[in-house]
Order: structure tokens, then C-alpha cells, then sequence
């Protein structure tokens, strides 16, 4: 198998015996991105020359007899909604597509750190709003697994960048299912991490108690390897949990015996695909042949989880995105004459037609009058589906479904109905409103195109889905498959 | 259903400029979203506390201390227009 097709952790095995260098290893990356880009579509920018320099640098401490770390010389993508120093940073926005940070995200510093090769800017939904980045203003990234259709989103470019090999693993952002439904429909391993595990600081905000950084990755192994990087306390973030990090590697056991795992039935509802049904429950009858404990539970308030999400998140969204008024960064109307018009005229032109909907859906659940009726109520709903899971977890190690109705749609297929949009995000979004962790991985094939199992764990309970994954993998061999492209 | 003048209102005080196309489109997919919503009105929730947030997070302090801050011409550098060392826009008054 080419460089690029290998795992970080592969990868990290060969830098050590100085089998390649990290300068190949980058190329490489570089060679595919030729090969397949204008196909796949997942690039807003590349960072060649900086890539191949600190690839350069790595080589030079590996020629010293220096110890690397397990993603030094490694090339990562980072979602364009992350700020890089000196790096063009978009959220595929015609409101930010000339804005270059003055400072680095927490993660990407932490990545730096690591000594990872940053190689590329990943495209998305606009401001992370979307499930297929169509509502990108630049472009659609194309799913690698058949590039009539979407991806998934809002972290599109994030996750069809690893299912192509365009890199070795990615960072997306996860409100209410950005990182887990694309990693489903690329066929590849998505984690939304614990609220306040990872640093928002530096990530453009969208929906700031739902929002977080997670990793893209080729198996669970690199998962909890870079998760070991990017999670941690950062007071530059009021909202960052205070929690001892782990080594997540000592949870890839392989053992799952006594395993209790909760099978919600409401996530199994009608117009759920027979093929990702067949694999999900294939998926189940893995883990009892493996030992666990399987057994249908109830998550009673779940058919309110999307109104739900639909005025929490869109109402945070129109208090988030009110900083953009031209004024100190990014697009700005010439033609007004005074300043609320100029306001006005940024924005209106700025933001695309999502955006802009949730901007006013957000408004109005905020708006005097309707507060109460839409907001306030909402943040009670979300108190229930929180105790829905606080239930089930003190009888329950894991809680398990799909991740997504269905496989990968076709582009253009739901671009002009939000409502149809937004249900294929039905099985992400209480995890969100909990604040506890999810992990896509792919369990099998449904018309040609990913299925993905969704796993869900207590608070801080990382280190259990990775135990739980782990097992499922090493016992499968869905992983491994490459898409055709 | 909203009506094109409660669109109207919500757009300015969204501060944005809508099309006579993008009021009616909105006015629509917004009912149609607002109508799903009402299905919460289902649930009792009279003794039941808003969640706002997960963590039972209060207060965060920092200590206070001196460190450097960003240059101003680092923080203006993105600056769709500037005078000096300050941002500069249109009329206010």
C-alpha cells in the first residue's frame, strides 16, 4: 500500500525504524491530492511549502537520534473553522474568505506541539450549518465512496480527506453530529468528544454548548492517539472541563466481556434504511459473540431531540454570528453610506441562505414574547433527554444505534428542503444536548456506500468507547476497505 | 405561519437585508420549522430546571496577571479599512 493509505500509527513505526521519512510521507499526501482533488473536493487550502518544512525538521530530530512522538511528522487536515496564525481561515464563507488568524486554536497549537504536518484547510458548511457541505460557499466536496453524493457535514471536507487518503487522519467539530455523519458516509472513524475535553478556544464559534473538536481517523487506534493530544484543560476556554487526561491507548484491549451495552428503540424508527438496519444489528450479534451484554433500552424523550436542537442551536448561532458586521475582519459592503446599512448589507451578503434562516429562526426563539414559548422551553426538553441517558448510564457501560438513517444521499437530493436535511442528523443530536461522547466507525456496506455504528458513552467515558470500538474492530474487517476512486 | 411583517422585524433585528423573495421563502421554511417545534408543547415541563449547559460550570476566575497582548497591528491587519491604529467605518451619526 502507497504512504498515504497507511494509519498514523503504521506510519509512526516506519518513521521510528527509518523505513520513510516524513518528508516522503508528505509528499505522498501531496502526490493524491493531484491524483484525486479535482474529483473529491475536500481542500479550501493547501500548506505545501509549510508541511514540507516541518516534515523537513522532523527527519532532521529522527537523523539526530531524537524520540518522536506518535503524530510527529505525520500529515493532519484541520477543519477551515479552526484559527490558524498566518493560515487562510474561511467556515467556507463568503464573510471570511479573506480572513487570515493572528492566532493559533488551542488544538492546532497543541498539534503543533505534537509535531504534526499541518497540510491543508478542509472544506465545510458554511459556518459549520449543514449536513453534506453543500451550503459550502466555495464548492460540494464529493463523497470518495461515489462522488454523486454528499459526504456529509458539516465536516465534509474533514472526513472525505481521510476515506480518499488525501491525508492520514483530520480534526472536524461536532454540534449536534458535523464530525459523526460524515465519518458514516465516508467509512471512516469520527469521534465527538465529551463537552469540554477538547478547547474551543481559536474554533469560530457556531452553537457554543454543543460545539466541539473531535478527530478523523483511518481506525480506532489513531482515534485515541491524537484524542490523547488535542483533549485537556485550556483556561484560555471558561467552558474547558477540569479532568485527568489518561493514556486513552490502555483502553485498546480488545476485551469487551461483561460489556453492558443499551440498545435504544426509538433509534431504530420507520425510513430507516434496510441495509443500515441488517449491519446494525450484525453489529450487535458481533458484540454478544464477543461477550457483552445486549439489550434493548428506552431513551423516552428522543423524538424531541430535533425541535429541540432546531431552537438551542440556531438561537446561540444568532448571538454567535452577531460579531460579524464588517467592521474589524473579513467581508465588508463598500457601497453603504452609513453604518447600519453597512451592517446590513455585510451580512445579507455575506452569509448564505442557511445561515441566514438560522440567524433569523435563532432571533425569532430569542425575540421578546417568544422566549419563553420556544427557548426557555426548549432548555427544558433538553434537561430530559440529559436525564434520558444519565438513566440509562447507571445501568449501562454503552448505548449503541446508527449513526445516520441512511447511507450517503445524492447531491441536490435534499438542498431545497431543510426539514429532510436536518432529520439525517435524528441519531447525532441527543448526544450533543447530553454533552456526551459519540464514535462513528464504519460496520458494513449498504448499496455500495459506508454504514456507520454509532457508540455513545458516559461523560468522560472515552476510554470505554475506545475499548468498545477497538473490539468491534479487530473482529472486522470493514476498516480496511478503500473506496474505488 | 409568520407573516411577512414578523419576518420583516426579525430581519432588522438580525441586521439583515432580505429580498422580497428571501422574506416569503422565509416566512415559509420558518413556520414549517416552528410548527415542528411545537411538538415540545407535548411535555409537561413545569418543575422541570433549563439546561443551558452540561458542565456545572460557575464563575470561572483566573488569576489576574500581566502578559503580553497582540500588537495592534497584528489585530488590525484583517481591517476592512483603518485610519491609523484604529478601525474605520461609515458615518455613524
Amino acid at each position: 500500500m502507497q504512504l498515504n493509505g497507511l494509519t498514523a500509527h503504521e506510519l509512526h513505526a516506519k518513521l521510528v525504524n527509518k523505513e520513510v521519512s516524513s518528508v516522503e510521507i508528505t509528499e505522498a499526501v501531496y502526490k493524491r491530492i493531484d491524483e484525486v482533488e479535482d474529483r473529491v473536493k475536500a481542500f479550501v487550502t493547501l500548506t505545501k511549502d509549510g508541511a514540507l518544512a516541518k516534515a523537513g525538521e522532523v527527519d532532521a530530530r529522527i537523523a539526530r537520534g531524537e524520540d518522536i512522538g506518535p503524530l510527529e511528522g505525520i500529515p493532519v487536515v484541520i477543519k477551515d473553522n479552526m484559527c490558524t496564525e498566518g493560515v487562510l481561515t474561511t467556515c467556507s464563507s463568503k464573510m471570511l474568505h479573506n480572513f487570515v488568524p493572528p492566532y493559533n486554536a488551542t488544538v492546532v497549537e497543541k498539534l503543533h506541539s505534537a509535531g504534526a504536518v499541518v497540510i491543508g484547510k478542509a472544506n465545510m458548511d458554511e459556518f459549520a450549518m449543514g449536513s453534506s457541505t453543500e451550503n459550502s460557499r466555495f464548492f460540494t466536496t464529493r463523497n470518495p465512496w461515489n462522488t454523486d453524493c454528499v459526504p456529509g457535514g458539516s465536516s465534509g471536507g474533514s472526513a472525505a480527506a481521510v476515506a480518499a487518503d488525501e491525508t492520514i487522519y483530520s480534526l472536524g467539530s461536532d454540534t449536534g453530529g458535523s464530525i459523526r455523519q460524515p465519518a458514516s458516509f465516508c467509512g471512516v472513524v469520527g469521534l465527538k468528544p465529551t463537552y469540554g475535553t477538547v478547547s474551543r478556544y481559536g474554533l469560530i464559534a457556531f452553537a457554543s454548548s454543543l460545539d466541539q473538536i473531535g478527530p478523523f481517523s483511518k481506525d480506532i487506534t489513531d482515534c485515541a492517539r491524537v484524542f490523547n493530544v488535542i483533549a485537556g484543560h485550556d483556561e484560555r476556554d471558561s467552558t474547558s472541563a477540569e479532568f485527568e487526561v489518561p493514556d486513552y491507548t490502555k483502553f485498546l484491549t480488545g476485551d469487551v466481556k461483561g460489556l453492558k451495552i443499551g440498545i435504544p428503540k426509538e433509534y431504530f424508527v420507520d425510513g430507516t434504511d434496510p441495509g443500515v438496519r441488517d449491519f446494525i444489528n450484525q453489529a450487535i450479534k458481533k458484540y454478544e459473540s464477543l461477550g457483552a451484554f445486549c439489550e434493548e433500552i428506552s431513551l423516552p424523550h428522543t423524538e424531541y431531540a430535533l425541535p429541540v436542537y432546531y431552537l438551542i442551536a440556531p438561537a446561540e448561532a444568532s448571538s454567535n454570528l452577531a460579531r460579524y458586521d464588517g467592521v474589524r475582519y473579513g467581508y465588508r459592503d463598500e457601497s453603504a453610506d452609513d453604518i447600519i446599512t453597512m451592517f446590513m448589507r455585510t451580512r445579507s451578503e455575506g452569509f448564505g441562505s442557511e445561515v441566514k434562516r438560522r440567524i433569523m429562526l435563532g432571533t425569532y426563539a430569542l425575540s421578546s414574547g417568544y422566549y419563553d414559548a420556544y427557548y426557555l422551553k426548549a432548555l427544558k426538553a433538553r434537561t430530559l433527554i440529559k436525564q434520558d441517558f444519565d438513566r440509562a448510564f447507571e445501568k449501562y457501560d454503552i448505548i449503541l444505534s446508527p449513526t445516520s438513517p441512511t447511507p450517503a444521499f445524492k447531491r441536490g437530493e435534499k438542498a431545497d428542503d431543510p426539514m429532510q436535511m436536518y432529520l439525517s442528523d435524528i441519531f447525532t443530536i441527543s448526544v450533543n444536548l447530553a454533552g456526551i461522547p459519540g464514535l462513528s466507525m464504519p460496520c458494513g456496506f449498504s448499496g455500495g456506500l459506508p454504514v456507520g455504528l454509532q457508540l455513545m458513552g458516559k461523560p468522560f467515558g472515552e476510554g470505554t468507547l475506545f475499548q468498545a470500538a477497538y473490539a468491534f474492530e479487530q473482529n472486522t474487517e470493514y476498516h480496511k476497505v478503500k473506496p474505488n476512486l | 405561519m409568520l407573516t411577512k411583517k414578523q419576518v420583516e422585524h426579525v430581519a432588522l433585528l438580525a441586521r439583515l437585508e432580505l429580498s422580497e423573495s428571501e422574506k416569503e421563502k422565509y416566512a415559509t421554511q420558518l413556520s414549517a420549522i416552528l410548527e415542528y417545534a411545537d411538538a415540545l408543547n407535548k411535555l409537561d415541563t413545569e418543575n422541570v430546571p433549563p439546561t443551558a449547559h452540561v458542565l456545572p460550570l460557575k464563575n470561572v476566575f483566573r488569576e489576574d496577571r500581566v502578559c503580553n497582548h497582540m500588537a495592534n497591528e497584528k489585530g488590525l491587519a484583517n481591517a476592512p479599512d483603518r485610519e491609523g491604529s484604529c478601525f474605520r467605518v461609515p458615518k455613524i451619526l
